[in-house]
């Protein structure tokens, strides 16, 4: 006859390591991320990014193109198991609004890398889409990730 | 092919409209990826693999819209919208479609 306490120790313990290993590795990856979005974001201020239909009227365009950047990102176990904790009383889920603040940034920043190699000086028009991906395991109930795609239409012009 | 998600091709003037144009692309990941994606899952972040998928998937789209531009004699595609659904488990539709024109 086995302990029952060694029986409930070996259900708790694995949900309690992964837990502790979603919340180290998951706040690494997201501290070593923000620093770096910041930089490139830093790095690429020079090339306007406008949600404007149009271009402004002045500006002498010579050539255009369709620019996109996506990501696809999901959230750690701690911070899954925090959020259905939040569900009951209700308020922000702090910690899937800063992953997906990441995502957009990425994504945009992906868009302007992407302008910036072509020799494009500015983007127009830039829409961003959320979209929530399935995941195959559990009758596709689980949540795979969330993609974030963000495109515009990047302009060169006369100098 | 001028693609351009604006109403019209900045700096230059839509002579002829042929319609709309489509192009779609349906794909599910594969095991190797999925099963990397679940162990992402524990720690949260990127998962690169579906970036990429849906990358290729959504060029594919671009370029099946492209062709069917090319095929009316369009020389741009523009207000050039995308769409993405979960068709069925593990699988992701993306839609692309705009106008075609021809522009001078």
């Amino acid at each position: 006859m086995e302990d029952p306490l060694v029986q409930i120790g070996a259900q708790i313990i694995p949900f309690f390591l992964l837990m502790l290993m979603g919340f180290i590795v998951g706040t690494t990856i997201e501290s070593n991320h923000y620093r770096e979005i910041r930089k490139r974001e830093a790095q690429t201020r020079h090339l306007p990014t406008i949600s404007f239909r149009r271009p402004p009227p002045s500006w002498q365009i010579t050539s255009t193109a369709l620019v996109h950047g996506n990501t696809v990102v999901s959230i750690d176990y701690f911070k899954r198991f925090l959020a259905g904790l939040r569900a009951i009383t209700g308020g922000r889920i702090t910690s899937y609004e800063s992953l997906l603040d990441r995502a957009r940034r990425e994504a945009l920043l992906r868009m302007k890398a992407s302008a910036i190699e072509n020799g494009f000086d500015a983007i127009v028009n830039v829409r961003l889409e959320t979209a929530r991906l399935a995941n195959s395991s559990r009758n596709g109930q689980g949540t795979a990730g969330v993609e974030i795609f963000a495109f515009g239409t990047a302009v060169k012009l006369a100098s | 092919m001028i693609l351009s998600n604006t109403e019209d091709v900045p700096g230059q003037e839509i002579r002829e409209f042929y319609g709309i144009v489509t192009g779609s692309s349906v794909r599910a990941k594969h095991i190797g990826r999925d099963f990397m994606a679940g162990l992402k899952n524990l720690v949260g972040g990127e998962l690169t693999g579906y970036t990429e998928l849906l990358q290729e998937a959504r060029q594919e789209a671009i370029d099946r819209m492209i062709e069917q531009a090319r095929s009316t004699g369009a020389n741009a595609v523009v207000n050039v919208r995308f769409s993405t659904s979960s068709v069925a488990q593990g699988a992701a539709e993306i839609f692309a479609y705009g106008t075609a024109v021809q522009v001078e």
